[in-house]
């Protein structure tokens, strides 16, 4: 199976070592080209306004739309899941492709960035009987206000706000699984999203 | 459900991993600001002069106003940066109190202290640091630095000192991994550097932390030039702002920093940027006025 893992900017090395790590294929994307042949991308953390810019640049806007609209797993983790958004309230080039509104910094400034337990109980395992949590980290986070009606929500914090929702073949989290030692949302992205 | 932890090493460590591959331009007014996330910046440095202004102007460089920080802030959506004078401990605790996103204890500005450098596990912001070598670079990430840059020789647009620093750097690491493990002692005393990180950064082949390139990059092939000597991005200080076309020089740069080993595009990128900063060559600064000796 060979990922690709857009590398314009950011934290795309670390998705790229868990995807080897997984035993898939990584490859990093920069030009339009070497989106060909793959069966799914990642869109990793990093400064969404500057994907943004180089996306335009170099002609990967609508490349994207298509391997997307092939029904190829794309999962965007926060710049990437603001990448992947439909709407975030401010003009920003985006790929528009899921139904959902995101919020950018939705949690205030960097010392305001955390970490927290989850409960993903789409990734349905257990530890010692219980669900065992998802240690999800937090970085000038963006959050998702509102999805439509066909996407579905994957994790929540207490009060409810949206923090990692699926719609068909995509998937958003507003945290980094990539920056911590646990796979679980990588191989749900390899052996779920996608599959119908 | 647990609760939240704030202000942690993996937030701070994990900001700057959100900045690689990308630059961090120096800015001096929220117009700036602007032009550095137009032209695709991942995070900006808010200050009053740039390095080459402080460098032509001298007297004592400090904190920038809190005025002008607040004025940057509100006006991009990107990580903004300030610096604090090196063991200036106060200037951080009001940078932290403005909410900048990361502190630069930075040799730029004038040392308030000459022996110490800041405690910055004492904070929840994170901290850069600058350095010269493998031994610099663990004793900030000891003193709490969650990330590392050259010093370079800043304000001078000569991109000497940065590779003299990162080559070292990076160098003294490739040494490091062909050592038996009963030798790092032995390098953390020659170092002077604490065992615990000498040991991991031998294990991991790089540092613990992100570390970028800084002090007298210029241009898009300056930038390549030190992403291919294996840094993770780049500052750019008075490089731009001091050149004849900021915005078209900016954006080349970052468009050079992500397509670092593809000298087509260095060479599109290059074509047609107007004046670069008159610069100043590192080898003809008195000792005196070198700043990349600044803290130990």
């Amino acid at each position: 199976m060979k990922i690709g893992v857009l590398a314009l900017q950011g934290d795309f090395i670390e998705h790229v070592q868990v995807l080897r790590a997984l035993g898939a294929d990584a490859v990093e994307v920069r030009q339009p080209d070497e989106l060909r042949d793959l069966d799914g991308l990642i869109i990793p953390g990093g400064e969404s306004t500057t994907f943004g810019k180089l996306a335009i640049e170099y002609g990967l806007i609508e490349p994207i739309r298509a391997l997307c609209n092939a029904g190829k797993p794309v999962w965007g983790t926060c710049a990437g899941m603001i990448f992947l958004a439909k709407d975030i309230g401010r003009p920003q080039p985006l790929l528009g492709l899921m139904d959902v509104k995101v919020k950018r910094n939705a949690f205030g400034r960097q010392v305001d960035s955390f970490e927290i337990d989850l409960d993903v109980s789409a990734l349905a395992t257990t530890e010692n009987g219980q669900p065992k949590p998802f240690h999800a980290i937090f970085i000038r986070a963006p959050l998702i206000e509102s999805i439509g009606k066909a996407v579905e929500v994957l994790a929540q914090l207490d009060d409810g706000t949206i923090v990692a929702a699926r719609q068909g073949n995509l998937l958003a989290t507003s945290f980094h699984p990539e920056l911590t030692q646990d796979t679980r949302f990588h191989r749900y992205f390899l052996e779920r999203v996608g599959k119908r | 459900m647990a609760e939240k932890t704030v202000g942690t090493w993996a937030v701070k460590v994990g900001l700057a991993q959100m900045l690689k591959g990308g630059v961090i331009m120096d800015v001096t007014n929220a117009e700036q600001a602007k032009i550095a996330e137009d032209a695709g910046a991942c995070a900006v440095m808010a200050l009053e002069r740039v390095p080459a202004d402080i460098r032509r102007e001298g007297g004592v460089a400090r904190m920038a106003d809190p005025t002008k920080i607040v004025e940057i802030m509100e006006a991009v959506t990107i990580p903004v940066m300030a610096k604090a004078r090196i063991g200036h401990f106060v200037e951080a605790q009001v940078l932290e109190a403005l909410g900048v996103d990361y502190i630069d204890e930075s040799e730029v500005l004038t040392p308030a202290d000459e022996e110490n450098h800041i405690d910055k596990h004492n904070f929840k912001v994170p901290f850069v640091c600058g350095c010269r070598n493998l031994g610099e670079a663990l004793r900030r990430i000891g003193e709490g630095a969650a990330m590392i840059r050259t010093k370079g020789e800043a304000g001078t647009g000569d991109v000497v000192e940065a590779v003299r620093h990162a080559r070292a750097v990076l160098g003294e690491i490739r040494r490091l991994q062909n050592m038996r493990p009963d030798e790092w002692m032995r390098v953390a005393k020659e170092m002077g550097a604490p065992y615990e990180l000498v040991k991991e950064t031998a294990e991991l082949g790089r540092l613990p932390v992100v570390n970028f390139a800084a002090g007298g990059i210029a241009t898009p092939a300056d930038a390549a030039l030190m992403m291919q000597l294996g840094v993770d991005g780049v500052f750019v200080g008075s490089g731009i702002f001091k050149s004849g076309d900021p915005a078209r020089r900016a954006k080349a740069i970052v468009e050079a920093t992500t397509h670092y080993n593809d000298p087509e595009i260095i060479a599109k990128v290059s074509r047609g940027l107007g004046e670069p900063m008159v610069g100043r060559a590192a080898r003809e600064i008195p000792e005196k006025e070198l700043l990349a000796v600044r803290g130990w």
